[in-house]
């Protein structure tokens, strides 16, 4: 049961989206963020819709993959839309008892909902179609020069991939260990929350001690094999532009000037709320 | 207390990009109060399939029936089902989590609901019967040694006092000394309590000494399903597999290539050392000068 659950969720496929450097894809996840965040027309959303729907199709990943991340987000996504909705002070669109709804609460609520949902999908989009370890890889080389003030740049690196390589290994893990005691009888099913907190106990404590004894057994495979930190580390594949990434560089770079106008306009919203009379 | 499975299939992330088949359409009978063997290379659905006969695994498709009743039906009990058939996984040390040894055999018997002395009387019979003695009871499993763990393991699903005893390669990581002792304590059980036994494994060597029928699995699928001797006789088609029939085999077959008249079928180090006794008595009694 716990093979379904997907992190990291890398998703094979051969598209132009897969093939580019990860650090385009950061970047790009990164301009697609702040641009999300800075502009609020519209036509912005609309732009940004546009932007993320022609992505997703180049990546030729399933979308019912992309949505999959919003399950998490799903309660916040609630509660957010709830207090915009009738928190927000301005014009009462609708009243009742101690309720009202404005009609900057309905904008608010809208577009932090559109802003979250875009959110997790734009970064599914990076972690789909990128491998955790070209992630780290990307990472590791767009945040080297901090390496000149003395930020351990390559440790963490290093640490985020062991820890990314490490959860598929520990979700087996746990699964072997609920069946085994499942065999002896246990149950992680059923019962109230404290019952159920104390059936945990016979899963967590043989997998906090596999998770020591594996970290253990690294720790002597990485010193057998002489790792000793990043200093004069050789990569066997560096990451090198290729003339895709330049494209994709450019291609950013005109969504983002392209929000940055269509933000300047305020066409739709002055026609749409002038006809409504708002 | 037989279990009878009927046109299983088991597909692994069924419906995604990662969809595996691990086993196809397998139909055995596993009658009561037999010595099984399942045999085959990593990845074969060995394990996979041992996880059904408790009910850890769902089948894709087909059933499982347990005294003829379908385990699959509604309201079946799966928690009855797992008491009744006992399954020791690969490296069972790694589910010990009690303070002490004792406690933790106590578990499986504690989740069925016996009363304290019968749970108690079972911890007691199950450590007995794999060898440890009360000198262990207060201990910290994890201080024990690697083949003292695997043996208080395997007494905390003892102590369930199962019809159907699995174990899912118990020997491996063990050296041969504590190998023997684990495979020798399983037989033991397996002739005072008459309960059935399915060993997976995949040495011959380990298996052929012990089992009265042997089910060869390859790729998901049942390749021999037979006594031990008759399944050797396929020695050529196991190599082709990534199995290997016990170094006997080999030798009684060279030795009747070069013309010895030894019994080929010879399945265990005894029987080939008898019948290659008898063979030189033959060669001895011949050659005797008038």
């Amino acid at each position: 049961m716990l093979r379904e659950i997907t992190l990291g969720q890398y998703y094979p496929t051969d598209s132009v989206i897969h093939k580019l450097d990860p650090r385009v894809k950061l970047a790009g996840t990164m301009v697609f963020i702040i641009s999300l965040f800075a502009f609020g027309k519209i036509e912005s959303y609309l732009v940004v819709t546009l932007f993320l729907a022609t992505v997703i199709r180049v990546s030729k990943v399933p979308f019912k993959y992309m949505i999959k991340g919003l399950k998490a987000i799903l309660m916040l996504l609630m509660i957010t839309v709830i207090f915009n909705l009738f928190l927000v002070q301005g014009t009462v669109l609708v009243k009742f008892w101690v309720f009202q709804i404005t009609v900057e609460g309905v904008k608010t609520a809208i577009s932090m909902a559109v802003r979250l949902i875009y959110l997790i999908i734009g970064s599914s989009v990076m972690t789909l179609t990128t491998t955790p370890n070209d992630l780290t890889d990307g990472m590791e080389k767009s945040l080297s020069p901090l390496k000149k003030v003395h930020v351990p740049v390559h440790e963490i690196a290093m640490m985020m991939s062991i820890a990314l390589r490490f959860i598929p290994i520990l979700l087996e893990e746990t699964d072997k260990i609920m069946k085994a005691q499942q065999a002896r009888g246990a149950d992680f099913e059923s019962g109230n929350l404290i019952q159920r907190a104390k059936n945990m106990v016979p899963l967590l404590v043989p997998l906090f001690i596999s998770a020591f004894r594996r970290a253990n057994d690294l720790a002597m495979a990485m010193e057998a094999r002489g790792y000793h930190g990043g200093e004069g580390r050789t990569k066997m594949r560096p990451l090198v532009y290729q003339k895709r990434d330049k494209v994709a560089y450019l291609v950013l770079l005109g969504y983002f000037v392209l929000m940055f106008v269509v933000s300047r306009l305020n066409i739709i919203e002055t026609v749409l709320f002038g006809a409504l009379g708002w | 207390m037989s279990i009878r499975i009927e046109h299983l299939n088991y597909t692994y992330s069924n419906g995604t990009v990662f969809e595996q088949h691990a086993l196809k359409d397998i139909n055995l009978e596993l009658p009561d109060g037999q010595f099984i063997g399942i045999i085959g290379h990593t990845g074969s659905g060995k394990s996979t399939l041992i996880q059904h006969l408790n009910g850890l695994l769902k089948a894709t498709s087909g059933t499982i029936y347990y005294n003829n009743e379908n385990i699959y039906a509604e309201g079946y009990s799966m928690k009855q089902l797992r008491s009744k058939v006992g399954l020791v996984f690969q490296y069972p040390e790694y589910q010990l989590f009690e303070t002490d040894v004792f406690t933790d055999v106590c578990f499986g018997p504690k989740n069925l609901g016996l009363e304290k002395e019968e749970i108690e009387r079972r911890a007691a019979e199950a450590l007995k019967l794999v060898g440890l003695g009360e000198e262990y009871y207060k201990v910290s499993p994890f201080e024990l040694s690697g083949g003292q763990k695997r043996r208080a393991a395997i007494a905390g699903i003892l102590a369930m006092e199962p019809e159907v005893l699995v174990l899912d390669e118990p020997t491996a990581g063990l050296d041969p000394r504590g190998r023997d002792d684990i495979l020798d304590q399983v037989a033991r059980l397996h002739q005072e309590r008459k309960i059935t036994v399915v060993l997976v494994s995949h040495s011959m060597e380990d298996v052929a000494r012990y089992v009265q029928r042997i089910i060869v699995m390859n790729k998901g699928e049942v390749l021999y399903d037979d006594e031990p001797r008759k399944v050797f006789r396929h020695y050529k088609e196991l190599e082709a597999v990534g199995l290997a029939a016990p170094q006997e085999v080999y030798l009684m077959h060279e030795l009747a290539a070069l013309g010895w008249d030894v019994d080929t079928d010879a399945a265990t180090a005894e029987e080939a050392a008898e019948s290659i006794a008898r063979c030189l008595n033959k060669i001895t009694e011949r050659s005797r000068p008038c």
